[in-house]
């Protein structure tokens, strides 16, 4: 069934979206990422204008994210206090983001600069946390071996300690606002809500339990993403409601089932799933910048400079 | 139908001239929700006072546009080993659709000084005033933008698709894909002899987004804080209901 998407003003077929939308639900339910890492490649691919893309992406990550952190919360698998903390620093750094966004928009190259944020970002952290999930694996299936205790670092000896105890933890408020804040400014650059790099920096940077953590990245998510979208509505007028529906009834649908997924898995299983997912795109992102495009030439909007 | 008799009945032609008289299949598209293309049927007739002038045989050329608009083509090229975007050249007008539909093929229908002078095949109809110095082989990306467009559709050439009956009625069919922009499109009919054009005549079919399509672009645009609300409260309605669902599903 073809629909006509009002602002996009392309036609597109309405099962394929339900489609995507319900996959890229099941993987945000079960990682805590929100899945515009994948959903918007998958939309330009299909022909949406990128700017539509992009801002459309958000409210559907707002749908499936607070979907997800509804049934995270019933099992009490969230961290408020430490997702009001990484919101706050999030908040700040999206700001500082958008800005970074429109000075380098004015330089030009800003989408080169954009895909190769991804392949840098999406390498090192699906690489890093492959090795780390493949050692915790094999360690398991030994026999007898226990797991190394927390060691006690930087994070530790900062000043302004304040418990959260949903994550376990006793440590400062200072290293979950720089993460925020990080977190916030790349995710403002790269159009998406950043809880593919959100999730491992509070595993491996804060240590905390990977249960809590997807509920934790989800609940942030919700707001950051939010925030993108009224900018989006209220100065480029790229937000596509019907297209935004579409994606979110099966994003929904998908994020309640891949949440019921990533409780019966194991931690080390989810963290090396997660890791195979971040390479692929971030191999098929780089493959892209390296191999000679089939058409060398491209259309934009003219008469704006 | 009665204008067109009005129309036949009001009009002082010269002895011997011909004259194009026309009909559409339709004068406006509207895009709802489940648009998916349209056909236009373009027919006519030609009208003569006097028997049809001796030379060559007669021939129609259809086109049909969509609003001009400028564009930009840029080129990737290959720096440090990875393909980025380097030179862009601005088109300055381009129509957003442009379909060209002739009773034979067209070299055979129209002089190339007659294109040139009324603007029919699509290289002929796009406006470019000259890429900067810094480029090379600019007109290449006109030809990028030809290319790229016909693949979706936007810019057909039909030849010899246009049916002539005894040199008098004639009829056109165009179809309009689904991804189309909004505005005033414009059809343009010449009859041509031995590659000259004998008349020519233009009406415009309004293609506009209708009922719902139409409701929510005008809220995005005047009201878009309003818009951004609403998406949110889809969004975080659907959630709730979702999780509420399959809390049901689950006991």
């Amino acid at each position: 069934m073809q629909i006509y998407l009002p602002i996009a003003e392309v036609s597109v077929n309405a099962f394929l979206l339900l489609g995507l939308g319900g996959i890229v639900g099941i993987l945000s339910g079960m990682f805590g990422v929100g899945g515009g890492f994948l959903m918007t490649p998958l939309l330009f691919f299909i022909g949406i204008p990128p700017a539509v893309a992009v801002a459309t992406e958000a409210v559907q990550i707002v749908a499936s994210s607070f979907s997800g952190v509804l049934a995270h919360l019933r099992r009490k698998s969230v961290d408020l206090k430490m997702g009001t903390v990484l919101l706050v620093g999030g908040l700040i750094g999206a700001a500082v983001g958008v800005v970074l966004f429109n000075y380098l928009k004015s330089l030009g190259q800003v989408d080169l600069l954009v895909k190769l944020c991804y392949v840098v970002f999406l390498g090192i952290i699906g690489g890093l946390m492959f090795v780390e999930s493949w050692r915790a694996i094999r360690r398991s299936k030994v026999p007898g071996s226990r797991p190394v205790r927390r060691k006690h670092g930087l994070v530790h000896a900062l000043p302004l300690k304040m418990k959260f105890r949903v994550s376990g933890l006793y440590i400062s408020v200072i290293p979950p606002l720089i993460i925020g804040l990080c977190v916030g400014v790349l995710a403002a650059i790269m159009g998406v809500g950043g809880g593919f790099i959100m999730v491992p920096a509070m595993i491996y940077l804060l240590g905390m339990p990977t249960k809590v953590v997807i509920g934790t990245s989800l609940f942030q998510i919700i707001f950051v993403t939010a925030f993108t979208t009224m900018l989006h509505a209220t100065t480029n007028f790229t937000v596509d409601i019907v297209l935004a529906v579409l994606l979110l009834i099966g994003g929904v649908i998908g994020a309640q089932i891949g949440t019921r997924i990533g409780v019966k898995m194991k931690a080390e299983n989810l963290r090396i799933l997660l890791a195979m997912m971040v390479l692929l795109v971030c191999g098929k992102l780089a493959f892209d910048l390296l191999v000679m495009p089939s058409e060398l030439y491209s259309l934009g909007v003219g008469g704006d400079h | 139908m009665l204008r067109m008799i009005a129309v036949l009945f009001l009009l002082v032609t010269p002895l011997g001239a011909e004259e194009i008289v026309l009909g559409l299949s339709r004068d406006e598209v509207a895009i709802t929700a489940n648009f998916n293309g349209s056909e236009v049927m373009i027919f006519g007739a030609i009208k003569r006072d006097a028997p049809a002038p001796q030379g060559g045989p007669l021939e129609v050329i259809i086109t049909l546009a969509g609003p001009l608009e400028p564009v930009l083509v840029r080129r990737k090229e290959r720096v440090l080993g990875i393909w980025v975007n380097t030179d862009a050249v601005e088109v300055d007008a381009a129509p957003s659709f442009y379909a060209v539909a002739t009773s034979a093929p067209m070299r055979d229908v129209l002089t190339s000084v007659e294109d040139l002078r009324y603007g029919i095949s699509i290289p002929r109809a796009i406006r470019s005033v000259g890429a900067p110095d810094t480029v090379q082989n600019s007109e290449t990306f006109t030809q990028a933008l030809i290319r790229i467009r016909a693949g979706s559709q936007l810019y057909q050439i039909l030849d010899s698709t246009v049916d002539i009956e005894e040199e008098t009625l004639f009829r056109g069919q165009i179809t309009l894909p689904a991804a189309l922009t909004e505005g005033d499109y414009t059809a343009h009919i010449y009859i041509t002899r031995d590659g000259v054009v004998v008349d020519d005549y233009e009406t415009s079919i309004a293609v506009y987004k209708a009922g719902l399509e139409r409701w929510l672009y005008e809220m995005s645009r005047n009201q878009p804080f309003f818009y951004g609300l609403m998406s949110l409260a889809i969004a975080i309605s659907a959630g709730w209901l979702a999780s509420a669902a399959f809390r049901v599903f689950q006991r």
